[in-house]
């Protein structure tokens, strides 16, 4: 359809207007983090940018511990579920039996299930497996949350293989394991690899969890975050350094799997 | 396949079963004499509570406020995102950015950078056009939250009805505007009919994760002033873990539970439909 100038002048001024409308808040958190403690209260546009707050945040040395915790909790929650997923989505895509369709549905629906319902049973179990504030414990947990999301990726990524060349692998005598490793991992490696990215971010951002079941020893940057929410913690330079450093390698992330996010998501419903 | 269900199924039912089971004891971490068994009570407290019934109330107001705005805008900008226009794809980006941002993060800029009365944008922006500034978190305590979750979620709706956009026909498009019809008879007519199903996919999702919305409240007014930000996955919190009553908070956690599931009975239909094995 051709647009007429007007038209795509107008798409144009609100398009841009709309996205640096709901990008704002980034920018400015961005830009606060190079100001000083001083100039962060004041809302001025002139300043002398300096890296003072990021010398602060690190100087608390907690704060590799933050996002160290933060790196291994959403690696090892990503790679335990994939450990989990990997034969699941391959047994459910290429060998179905008729109750392939129930499971799958009803692993979906797993995820439903409102987290705050289990938060007692959670935190209690926990508490009697010494497993609150340590690290194993949200990495099983955040393994669990996105195991559903993760085989239904994979079960879709799978889908697209024919299964022509795994028979042909087959014929040659590969066995199940390698059948795995040397021809459906390499095939479907872009899929399993976006899969990996959206668990990442899923992980990294968890809010919920984190907050209830660490205190300081693994507790993640979510929680780090939360901890400037205190009255006296009114550090507005330190806050938006901290938050920056934060956000800013998933949001890279995010940029790069927008679509494979639609896909998991939304479980294959909208394509 | 064997391995992923059985852990499932145990992450699945062993606490399901365990909030059953709290939920008609007394039991509360710091009173341990109150032990046994109160079946219905626990229940009966509850439903009956003021405090609940509020919790309850704020809930449905912040999911169906959340609701209407993100996918009232998202439907809007995935059409406007649509069109061609110089430097479409990095507007794109910036505008689906938000919604990877932690919680506590939007939560504490907007809260602390923007809407800070004395400190914040808003408010230095209020007294450059001479108006008084507004104190947000304690003036329109639930506005507030409502427009930081909004904020998060409306990149989602955006994301997941832009893609939908795209997949629409182009020829019949076309042949709608030799008809005649005009930009808004072809959204309304076209666009919009096409977009149903994904419109109430995303309602259903979002429905799930906002029914529990946690995160945003706790860092910024933990449930106040009052309870007036108080929704039911806070309630819940405040009665397990900041007055331990692990009975009280298991009756409110089944209430979550079956309200989540209402919904998410229709949404595991409408993608059973097409899930094709």
């Amino acid at each position: 359809m051709e647009a007429t100038p007007l038209q795509r002048v107008l798409a144009t001024v609100i398009g841009w207007g709309v996205a640096l409308l709901l990008f704002f808040p980034i920018a400015w958190m961005v830009l606060t983090s190079f100001k000083s403690e001083g100039d962060a209260t004041s809302p001025h546009l002139l300043f002398s940018p300096t890296l003072e707050s990021y010398h602060d945040v690190f100087a608390r040395a907690d704060y590799v511990t933050f996002a160290l915790n933060s790196v291994i909790i959403s690696l090892g929650g990503t790679v335990l579920a994939l450990l989990f997923a990997i034969p699941a989505a391959y047994a459910m895509a290429f060998h179905p039996t008729h109750r392939t369709r129930g499971t799958l549905l009803w692993m979906l629906s797993t995820k439903m299930l409102p987290p705050v319902g289990v938060l007692m049973p959670i935190y209690m179990l926990f508490r009697t497996a010494g497993l609150l504030d340590s690290r194993s414990g949200l990495v099983m947990i955040y393994a669990l949350m996105n195991l559903p999301i993760i085989v239904w990726m994979l079960f879709t990524f799978y889908k697209e293989v024919p299964n022509e060349i795994l028979e042909a692998g087959r014929m040659d005598g590969a066995h199940t394991a390698s059948e795995v490793w040397f021809l459906l991992l390499p095939l479907t490696l872009p899929g399993v690899a976006s899969t990996g990215l959206l668990s990442l971010i899923l992980c990294w951002n968890e809010a919920f969890w984190s907050l209830n079941l660490t205190s300081a020893g693994a507790a993640p940057l979510t929680a780090f975050i939360a901890s400037f929410s205190s009255p006296e913690g009114l550090f507005f330079a330190k806050l938006s350094a901290a938050s920056t450093m934060a956000v800013a390698p998933i949001l890279v992330f995010g940029w790069f799997s927008q679509r494979q996010l639609v896909q998991g998501l939304t479980f294959g419903a909208v394509k | 396949m064997v391995p992923s269900v059985v852990v499932l199924l145990a992450w699945m039912i062993v606490p399901l079963v365990m909030t059953l089971w709290f939920s008609f004891q007394r039991y509360n971490l710091i009173d341990p004499t109150t032990t046994g068994f109160a079946g219905l009570d626990n229940y009966r407290y509850l439903l009956t509570d003021p405090d609940f019934l509020i919790s309850l109330e704020k809930t449905l107001i912040l999911v169906g406020s959340v609701l209407i705005i993100t996918v009232c805008f998202g439907t809007l900008l995935a059409v406007l995102f649509n069109q061609p226009f110089p430097g479409r794809n990095i507007a794109r980006v910036l505008a689906i950015s938000p919604f990877f941002v932690m919680p506590t993060v939007s939560a504490l800029v907007w809260k602390n950078l923007l809407m800070h009365p004395i400190y914040g944008v808003f408010g230095a922006m209020a007294r450059t056009i001479g108006m008084q500034p507004v104190d947000w978190f304690a003036d329109y305590p639930l506005a507030s939250v409502i427009a930081i979750v909004s904020w998060e979620w409306l990149p989602f709706a955006l994301l997941i009805l832009l893609t939908a956009v795209q997949s629409l026909d182009h020829e019949q498009r076309e042949a709608a505007r030799m008809d005649g019809a005009g930009a808004l008879a072809q959204f309304f007519f076209i666009t919009l009919p096409h977009l149903s199903r994904t419109i109430s996919v995303v309602v259903m999702i979002e429905t799930i994760f906002l029914l529990t919305v946690f995160a945003e409240i706790f860092v910024t007014t933990s449930g106040g002033p009052g309870n007036a930000t108080t929704n039911l996955a806070f309630l819940i919190y405040a009665r397990a873990l900041l007055q331990f009553d692990i009975g009280g908070a298991s009756a409110g956690g089944v209430v979550a539970i079956v309200l989540a599931n209402v919904v998410a009975f229709f949404l595991v239909r409408s993608i059973a439909r097409r899930l094709e094995v």
